[in-house]
């Protein structure tokens, strides 16, 4: 299996010096540590964009203007609602507390008029404009709200912060396999003698590049996995105490397929990395006769 | 009449510079001898260079083992690249690898197994007087142990074409006696062998060697030894 891994002590020594070295597992390190945070930002926020919009889908609010006197009817007309799936009074009490918060004592004066609301739930489907008409027969100015509008803009900016973060890795990405064609190039120069001995006896353009692809792949593995290791550190102490916690392993947690995906990365990296390297490598060679 | 090579009208210049080859036509035998002679600056490297395939002519066409190679594909160069050993004037040995691993190259390069490198390595640093130096690196080696393993990297996976750039210039006249009897006998056993070199005393001892003779990039033939048709092989007689 992958052969084209795993090449004999003879044709190691063809490269000579270390078997690992040099700043390419350096870069790739830093890369692999980027973008391990990255990505693992990016799929906090999108655990939690699916986690709030899963939560507020369904969830509705009729206000009514005027305060809790026509609550009770109101309550039992949204009950009786097809699809609605749970009904839930708000005192006026606690809506003035929760404006205390931005009030003062101010929220508590009688002169301050607080709506009633009633949060619901509703299956897709559910007739809300019949539900709206009949609680604007008990209490005309009564409103349906649905969450999904009201926190639709914080929704908006999670899924673009969500796809900054996905670019940044392709970024990030990008940058890695321009610093490794850069090693490779410097690879070549360094081993342009082999090369032109190799190439005067009759090696291919594919034996030459073995060689290579492989001390690449090497360095690039090493790097990427610490790198990784690095990052998973970070995010761990992060997860145990910082504000970042409260994202990464409370309301939003990291899911298994999450934590699978930020597992493959480093993999991937370099995957993406030992093909770079091959594609430069190749392309330099055939500039020779 | 099977010929190795076949120029006609090669020319060759470097980048925008003067042709420093011009007009060559001519054939290598197979199974020949030839020495190649001329003065410094003549072209004599640059004609090896087309020889073994590391140049491609300006113009003009070359035939190498029957096939045209002027314009060929690069990617179809390396098994005819294999089939010519070369022994070059500045040795191109592999400073960080030992002599064995130098020597072992073509054969590795061609995919022998380690037990048949293991052999023919040994067996071809010991004939070349080096069976003691197989582990040492090129720059611990003096110039004429450096000479002898380039030319026991050339001749190790027995070449149709053995191709060598003054091989004897840093060796002593009994060493240089024993390589040109390597070389003597490679091309007993069907090898066509070139040789550039200066050295007269060489061409006189190589009796039934031909000659080719540069002068300022055009073939010089006197004796119309080439465009004659050469005399048989050494040892059909």
């Amino acid at each position: 299996m992958f052969p084209w891994l795993f090449v004999s002590p003879a044709e190691r020594r063809l490269l000579g010096g270390p078997r690992f070295g040099g700043p390419t597992p350096w870069v790739i390190a830093i890369m692999s540590f980027s973008i391990m945070l990255i990505a693992a930002s990016g799929l906090a926020l999108a655990s939690t964009a699916a986690l709030v919009g899963g939560s507020i889908e369904s969830r509705y609010a009729l206000e009514v203007p005027g305060g809790a006197a026509t609550l009770a009817p109101l309550v039992e007309a949204v009950r009786s609602t097809s699809g609605v799936t749970s009904v839930e009074a708000v005192p006026e009490s606690d809506m003035r507390q929760t404006l205390e918060r931005w009030l003062g004592p101010a929220a508590q004066s009688a002169e301050l008029p607080v709506p009633a609301l009633i949060d619901f739930n509703a299956e897709p489907g559910a007739n809300l404009a019949a539900l709206q008409q009949r609680a604007r027969a008990i209490a005309p100015g009564a409103r349906i709200v649905a969450h999904r509008d009201s926190v639709g803009p914080l929704l908006h900016s999670l899924r673009l912060l969500q796809w900054v973060a996905f670019g940044l890795v392709v970024l990030q990405s990008i940058a890695a396999s321009a610093a490794v064609v850069l090693a490779a190039r410097g690879a070549l120069d360094t081993h342009r003698f082999t090369i032109e001995v190799m190439h005067g006896i009759g090696a291919t353009d594919l034996q030459v590049t073995h060689l290579f692809q492989r001390k690449i792949l090497i360095d690039a593995l090493v790097g990427s996995l610490a790198g990784a290791l690095a990052a998973a550190i970070v995010l761990l102490l992060l997860a145990s105490g910082a504000a970042l916690a409260g994202e990464l392993t409370g309301g939003a947690t990291l899911g298994p397929v999450d934590l699978v995906v930020l597992a493959l990365l480093p993999f991937a990296l370099t995957v993406l990395a030992t093909w770079v390297a091959r594609t430069a490598v190749l392309r330099a060679l055939r500039k020779a006769l | 009449m099977a010929t190795v090579a076949e120029f006609d009208s090669v020319g060759l210049r470097y980048g925008t510079g003067a042709e420093v080859l011009r007009d060559l036509d001519f054939r290598l035998r197979t199974g020949s001898f030839y020495f190649l002679t001329g003065p410094s600056g003549a072209g004599k490297t640059s004609l090896l260079k087309l020889l073994y395939l590391a140049q491609r002519p300006t113009r003009g066409r070359i035939k190498l083992f029957g096939e045209e190679l002027s314009e060929a594909e690069r990617e179809s160069l390396p098994p005819f690249r294999r089939r010519i050993g070369v022994v070059f004037q500045d040795f191109r040995l592999i400073r960080h690898l030992s002599a064995f691993d130098n020597v072992a190259l073509p054969l590795r390069i061609g995919g022998s197994s380690d037990d048949e490198v293991e052999g023919s390595v040994r067996e071809m640093l010991a004939w070349v007087g080096l069976a003691d130096r197989a582990s040492a690196r090129p720059p611990t080696l003096s110039g004429g142990e450096q000479q002898r393993v380039a030319i026991a990297r050339a001749v190790i996976n027995r070449p149709e074409l053995l191709v060598a750039d003054e091989p004897t210039g840093n060796v002593d006249a009994d060493m240089a006696n024993r390589l040109m009897g390597l070389f003597t006998a490679m091309n007993r056993l069907g090898t066509t062998v070139v040789v550039a070199t200066h050295d007269v005393g060489l061409i006189g001892a190589t009796p039934g060697a031909q000659l080719i003779r540069l002068e300022n990039g055009t073939l010089v033939d006197p004796t119309g030894t080439l465009r004659n048709p050469p005399g048989p092989p050494r040892g059909d007689s």
